[in-house]
């Protein structure tokens, strides 16, 4: 800034604090839960330090699951997440990647009908179609299958919006120089289009596993099974109606681990992820 | 806006398409049109025989009170979440903009709840506001508020809309200091050198350069406000308590999970994808400005 | 090696707009074929259809007596160096010059040995590992001719490569391109909207505008018998003065009432004919005597080893150009003295040339 003021900066480096004390505080709390025992947390008692039950809370939490139920345990859910985010993520980058290299490279009857086909898709997210989309699911037998939680959430129109804005930047000079070289369009898009590609699909790969991660209505109406759910909804269901029944200290194991693989995604891939959020706005 | 060089190939471009295609006609396209057909129809008790009722479904459902009290439990929401996370975000990311050493890392501390999937979000504002060991549901008692989402309909909106904001805050911050920075020093400066003070020159200068920014987080904020909250609100309050926070999408979907009426519930549907529609008109229209500049 | 030979080329785009109207154009085997123009004269959209890279609406198009029409760019045996280089900006230099070879399932053992001979030629050889990005303008040039030579073509497409160049490494590449082309004796044609690099670069230079040729020759003949007014105005810095006058009779015409000797140019032509005429600035010379042209100078430009005087005859705007000092600086009124055997004469009607030699000259 202009001013050379001394204590100018105090402030703002003190609103910034609090801003991200207050952030940061409900997961601190969660932390803080799912290292106590559970008689502490429902007495309303839990001290705002960590206690001594870390290890034995999420060895239950991962290997066990909640007692009284039939819960899995939260590895399960971890994997069903794991499966659908890398799917969904993987699964979007590859058919964006190559209808957009369609649309952009070939010059066919229908071209601009098939590109507003996509294009459309963005006005009706699953949320407005909820019921339709899950009897579509289901009558194809797919409920309860990775295959139902994933491929119709495939179809992304945004993916394919950014790999197209992408392409055109591609000089086509490139393409020319290819052709004299001797490359079809298969060979071009190996050689070339792929390996320039490679920050765009890594970025979008980020924001791509944090929404699959994060989903929640899909998997919700899909998966019937416990051992089918993913850990997003599965925490839903540890949370008992009677205050009593529900295991606090689980339920915060759950949620950090929730957290931990998307955040930490973004905090080490903060570059790439500020890119796709960017990119994929635009 | 065509390549000059493209490739020859007859089938190859279909080969290419047909996956997209063919996931968008199966599981975009025939729902959709199912839910506009089913809209128009109306099922029997027993589910035996539907009839064609032409806008039946809709009139019923505008002539319902409570539809309508959806209607503005919706709008309070979105208005609410929209208008504190812009805010908060919006004074942090002028305080970030400020700092010439740490801002990344500020930065590194602020945008990661964008990362945390709204339903976990709603589970950790839940603990916290658990009326019986909730850590800020004993402070709320102890200044003598009688705190009970579970009973009170405000209060549960309260709570709703807190963890919906919190969430938000990671991706508005993230925008309003790209566009902050986005803003040539030399024009700060100049301002400077014109005598103005640093808060007259943010709401002079730097907030009208920043609302194109502003103005495309808005419509982002309503749109995750209308349709991606739906797992706070599932995980905090199921809708409840009497419905003070069910909200448009929330009522597709617990009407729906009933499945008594199928023909309403595909109503509703339409609705939402007509607000979908408007909601990506307005903001297209923005891109475009964008892109033309 | 091999010749090319375009038979009433054309090229009209979906539009209905066509860019080129019926080329047709003989270059011998070895030559330097040199395409210019000012942009938009269909210049660039010919080489790319000699390329293979734009469909040929009408007319064939042959290499070394084959036609190539509906034969892909990568059989026709071309090599084509792009304007900003169109070099794959993730593969290293080698790679960048090795991908064509791979594509048509060279040995590995002879890819290596002809890149490496083009790296050498091109002096090259310390950057074969690094990325485009790393290169200096010129060094991306000379990766973009090495891909080019290692394919050993028949035949050598360049597309204004030079001007994403500064001023200094243009001079420096188009003589590096010339000694280059001579030494490999393969076929070329060039595009470029230069005409200095048109001039010294070709052995035969086609002059085009509006999607037709102007005119074709070497650049000696285009310079001292340009075909039409767009030719002599476009070859030649400053550009050819074009003065209004009319035939005074047999050997003579009149520019502004003063008649001025124009040999057996003007034979043949009716007197009191309007005609256009050409003058070049270094052909206007300044003479002692009350005889000539009538000049009044404006103002001086210096260019070093000559000085430009910009001028006056009459209402005409007119430019010469003399070796420094030649004529005092602070001249004002000057008469000019001018060889017949330098006067151009055009039609007014259609531009082009007329009287001696005009015969033959447009293609």
């Amino acid at each position: 800034m202009v001013e050379q003021r001394r204590f100018g900066n105090l402030v703002p480096h003190l609103i910034l604090c609090i801003g991200i004390a207050i952030v940061a505080f409900p997961v601190y709390l969660a932390f803080i839960a799912s290292t106590h025992e559970p008689t502490i947390i429902a007495n309303g008692q839990m001290p705002l330090t960590p206690g001594g039950h870390f290890l034995e809370t999420y060895y239950r939490t991962i290997f066990v699951g909640t007692s009284g139920t039939t819960r899995e345990p939260v590895s399960t859910m971890l994997f069903n997440s794991f499966v659908m985010a890398s799917v969904i993520a993987v699964g979007k980058i590859a058919i964006s990647l190559i209808s957009a290299y369609a649309v952009v490279y070939f010059s066919f009857p229908f071209r601009k009908t098939a590109f507003w086909m996509i294009f459309i898709t963005l006005m009706l997210p699953v949320e407005v179609r909820i019921y339709p989309t899950y009897k579509v699911v289901s009558d194809l037998g797919l409920l309860d299958t990775y295959a139902g939680l994933t491929i119709p959430l495939i179809a992304s129109a945004t993916a394919t919006l950014l790999f197209r804005q992408f392409f055109m930047t591609i000089p086509d000079e490139l393409v020319e120089a290819s052709k004299i070289d001797g490359a079809g369009p298969i060979r071009f898009f190996f050689d070339t289009v792929l390996p320039l590609s490679r920050t765009t699909i890594a970025s979008l790969f980020v924001i791509l596993f944090i929404y699959g991660w994060n989903q929640y209505l899909w998997p919700l109406l899909i998966t019937t099974r416990d051992d089918m759910q993913t850990i997003v909804i599965g925490i839903k269901k540890m949370i008992v109606t009677s205050d009593a029944l529900t295991e606090w200290q689980i339920v915060m194991a759950t949620a950090i681990l929730a957290m931990v693989p998307p955040v930490l995604v973004v905090v080490l891939m903060q570059k790439l992820f500020v890119k796709g959020l960017v990119d994929s706005e635009k | 806006m065509d390549k000059r060089a493209i490739f020859g190939g007859r089938l190859l471009p279909y080969a290419l398409l047909l996956p997209q295609v063919l996931v968008t006609l199966v599981f975009f396209y025939w729902p959709a049109s199912q839910a506009v057909w089913q809209s128009f129809l109306l099922q029997d008790a027993f589910g035996l025989a539907t009839d064609f009722v032409w806008f039946d479904n809709y009139v019923d459902l505008f002539s319902r009170a409570d539809y309508y009290r959806t209607m503005a439990t919706t709008l309070a929401f979105s208005t609410a979440v929209t208008v504190a996370s812009l805010s908060i975000a919006l004074l942090l990311a002028a305080m970030a903009d400020r700092q010439l050493r740490g801002g990344t890392v500020y930065r590194t501390l602020l945008i990661w709840p964008y990362a945390v999937a709204p339903a976990i979000a709603g589970v950790l504002w839940i603990f916290m506001f658990q009326p019986s060991l909730g850590v800020l549901a004993r402070g709320l008692r102890g200044i003598g508020v009688d705190w009970n989402p579970l009973l009170n309909g405000t209060h549960a909106m309260t709570m709703v809309v807190l963890a919906a904001a919190w969430k938000q805050i990671s991706y508005n911050f993230l925008f309003f200091l790209a566009g902050l920075q986005a803003i040539p020093k030399s024009v700060i400066e100049a301002a400077a050198i014109d005598g103005a003070r640093p808060f007259r020159r943010f709401w002079t200068i730097i907030f009208p350069l920043l609302s194109p920014t502003a103005f495309f987080l808005l419509v982002v904020n309503i749109v995750y406000a209308f349709f991606e909250t739906l797992g706070v609100i599932d995980t905090m309050t199921s809708g409840g308590p009497g419905k003070a926070t069910e909200t448009l999408v929330y009522r597709v979907f617990s009407d729906g999970r009933l499945g008594a009426d199928l023909g309403g519930s595909a109503a509703q549907s339409v609705v939402l994808m007509i607000i979908v529609i408007a909601l990506t008109a307005v903001q297209f229209r923005y891109v475009e400005r964008k892109v033309t500049y | 090696m091999a010749s090319v030979t375009l038979k009433d080329v054309r090229k009209v785009y979906a539009g209905g707009v066509e860019a080129v109207k019926g080329v047709s154009l003989d270059i011998d085997d070895g030559a330097f074929c040199v395409l210019v123009g000012p942009s938009g004269c269909g210049k660039s959209t010919l080489l790319r259809m000699v390329a293979g890279l734009e469909t040929i609406s009408g007319g064939t198009v042959d290499i070394g007596g084959r036609v190539v029409n509906a034969i892909e760019p990568s059989e026709r045996d071309i090599a084509m160096v792009f304007q900003n280089y169109a070099l794959y900006p993730h593969m290293s230099v080698y790679e960048n010059m090795a991908y064509g070879l791979k594509n048509r399932g060279t040995p590995k053992a002879e890819i290596e040995a002809r890149v490496g001979e083009a790296a050498r030629i091109l002096a090259i050889e310390p950057f074969l590992k690094r990325r485009p990005r790393e290169l200096s303008g010129g060094q991306r040039q000379r990766v973009a001719m090495g891909r080019a030579i290692v394919r050993k073509p028949q035949v050598f497409l360049f597309d204004e490569p030079l001007s994403n160049l500064d001023a200094k490494l243009r001079v420096q590449m188009r003589v590096e391109i010339k000694r280059l082309q001579r030494q490999l004796g393969v076929t070329s044609i060039y595009v470029t909207h230069d005409q200095v690099e048109a001039m010294t670069l070709s052995d035969k230079l086609v002059v085009m505008s509006g999607g037709q040729i102007e005119q074709v020759g070497t650049p000696t003949d285009v310079y001292r018998r340009p075909a039409t007014r767009f030719v002599a105005t476009f070859i030649g810095s400053p550009p050819m003065n074009i003065l209004p006058g009319t035939v005074a009779g047999s050997g003579a015409v009149s520019i502004a009432g003063t008649p001025v000797g124009a040999a057996d140019m003007a034979a043949g032509l009716r007197a009191g004919t309007p005609v256009e005429v050409g003058l070049r600035p270094e052909d206007l010379h300044v003479t002692e005597g009350p005889e000539g042209l009538p000049f009044t100078v404006d103002f001086v430009e210096e260019l070093g080893a000559t000085q430009l005087f910009h001028g006056r005859t009459g209402e005409a705007e007119l430019v010469i150009q003399a070796p420094t000092g030649r004529i005092p600086a602070d001249a004002g009124a000057l008469r000019l003295a001018i060889d017949p055997a330098a006067v151009h004469l055009f039609d007014p009607a259609t531009g082009r040339r007329v009287g001696r030699e005009a015969v033959g000259m447009a293609a």
